[in-house]
């Protein structure tokens, strides 16, 4: 029985920021099974988590000077809530993991305490029925745990509510940062270059500056849907997340082209109204996107704000990227 | 906690309350207390007072992760559930399985067994 510690050291903490940059995150992992903290006895609490290796430091470090096992599930791993919504942090796969861990042999009680956000893959009936366990349901985050584990496994409200704090959304940056930029990645190049050698002129240098002006617009956008969305979500108007990126990267858009006048004066009207369309319409997909990273957007939701949002999207995408080809020409 | 509040009325959470028999569990597992006690009722020992039955609070709120519907044990709470990530409804369109996000949404599905998965993948939450 592997005996773990409720302190981090310098490589966990390295390990969770390197996944919250999506460096190999999908193999971020612990071995599914049971494990001790502390010195726990037969009458110790089982809790039970996933095997994505920052969820599982997030319990751990929850609980210095407590005597408990922790029952690793096998999410092949995936986060809690992630995990159970696609149904791997499931019924069957507690049923097994109760099995074949001998968790019966071990504690002389029958009750299992699992993270709230569980519920999703977790029929708390089911597993009572199947293995004899009752499930309780405990907080939604592990730095609640002692106070629930204290008041004799009672909930207080706030620990039951998902929040999505300003912290809570800053975290998810980083990666929303990377997928953006991966697109990016494939976009600026040509976008580069057709700037820079085709609109030149002849003037090698009006060409480059050009070029580094069209990048810049891109990145605007990026750091309009994919950062200043998700922190300033709860203030920008509207409920679709879509809408919200369209308002922060229309206002992005606005200070991208004071920002041209003042450096480098006005440029033409159609490239302006070009970056006036394209930079909002990115920046909606990207803020978009995030309602996968969000706690509170539903799929009938996220169909409904497509089906509007995308025709849009994919519209101003065409007619902004033809007036930016069309303003080389003229 | 109303700070975030999605779209309005679309939503496919749906109470039988014939069906319901109070023992709370859903009450317990919502992660944005759309589901309540009738009469705002205390609970008590884990379960509601005798023969107190829930009802639906503020339905907007509900994000379908389907929490209520799967811990039922008399099915009386039923929700067509998902994830809610633009990027699995775009992946689902294209039909990929192996894209940028771990997430695709299976059609017609009405569990949570719709929401398939595989790694490689990209997403936080989402996963």
């Amino acid at each position: 029985m592997p005996r773990i510690s409720p302190f981090l050291s310098r490589a966990d903490r390295w390990g969770s920021y390197k996944a919250r940059w999506g460096i190999d995150r999908m193999n971020y992992r612990v071995d599914p099974g049971l494990y001790a903290v502390g010195n726990p006895d037969d009458k110790a609490p089982v809790l039970v988590t996933a095997n994505y290796k920052m969820t599982f430091d997030r319990l751990r470090e929850a609980l210095p000077g407590r005597n408990a096992w922790i029952l690793v599930l096998d999410t092949r791993g995936i986060n809690v809530w992630c995990a159970a919504g696609k149904g791997t942090f499931g019924t069957d796969e507690l049923v097994s993991r109760i099995e074949s861990s001998g968790l019966s042999r071990i504690v002389s009680h029958r009750e299992l305490t699992l993270p709230q956000l569980a519920g999703p893959g977790v029929a708390a009936h089911l597993i009572k029925k199947a293995s004899g366990f009752k499930v309780i349901y405990g907080p939604i985050r592990a730095t609640d745990l002692p106070a629930f584990l204290d008041a004799g496994c009672k909930a207080a409200p706030d620990m039951r509510l998902k929040t999505f704090k300003a912290w809570e959304r800053s975290v998810l940056i980083p990666v929303e940062l990377v997928g953006a930029l991966k697109i990016a990645l494939v976009v600026m190049p040509p976008v580069f270059v057709i700037d820079a050698f085709w609109r030149a002129g002849g003037s090698l240098f009006v060409g480059l500056s050009h070029g580094l002006w069209s990048v810049l617009a891109i990145l605007t956008a990026i750091v309009a849907g994919a950062v200043l969305a998700p922190l300033l979500l709860p203030w920008l108007p509207g409920r679709a997340f879509s809408f919200k990126g369209l308002v922060i990267g229309a206002a992005a858009a606005l200070v991208f082209a004071i920002l041209r006048q003042i450096a480098a004066g006005w440029p033409d009207r159609l490239q302006v109204a070009a970056w006036f369309l394209l930079i909002p319409a990115f920046s909606a997909y990207l803020a978009m996107n995030f309602t996968g990273s969000s706690t509170y957007t539903s799929l009938s939701g996220v169909r409904r704000e497509m089906r509007r949002a995308v025709p849009l999207q994919i519209g101003a995408g065409i007619l902004g990227l033809g007036l930016w080809l069309g303003s080389h020409l003229l | 906690m109303n700070e975030f509040v999605y779209l309005k009325d679309v939503v496919t959470l749906r109470l039988d309350q014939e069906k319901c028999v109070g023992c709370g569990i859903c009450v317990t597992v919502c992660p944005h207390a759309v589901l309540r006690p009738v009469d705002g009722g205390r609970k008590i020992g884990g379960s509601l007072e005798a023969g107190r039955k829930v009802e639906i609070g503020d339905r907007d709120a509900c994000m379908e992760c389907g929490a209520c519907s799967r811990n039922c044990p008399v099915k009386a709470v039923t929700v067509s559930t998902g994830v809610g990530c633009a990027a699995a409804v775009i992946n689902s369109f294209f039909g990929r399985k192996n894209a940028s996000c771990c997430c695709t949404i299976e059609p017609n599905g009405t569990s949570g067994d719709e929401v398939e998965c595989s790694s490689g993948t990209d997403r936080p939450a989402c996963c």
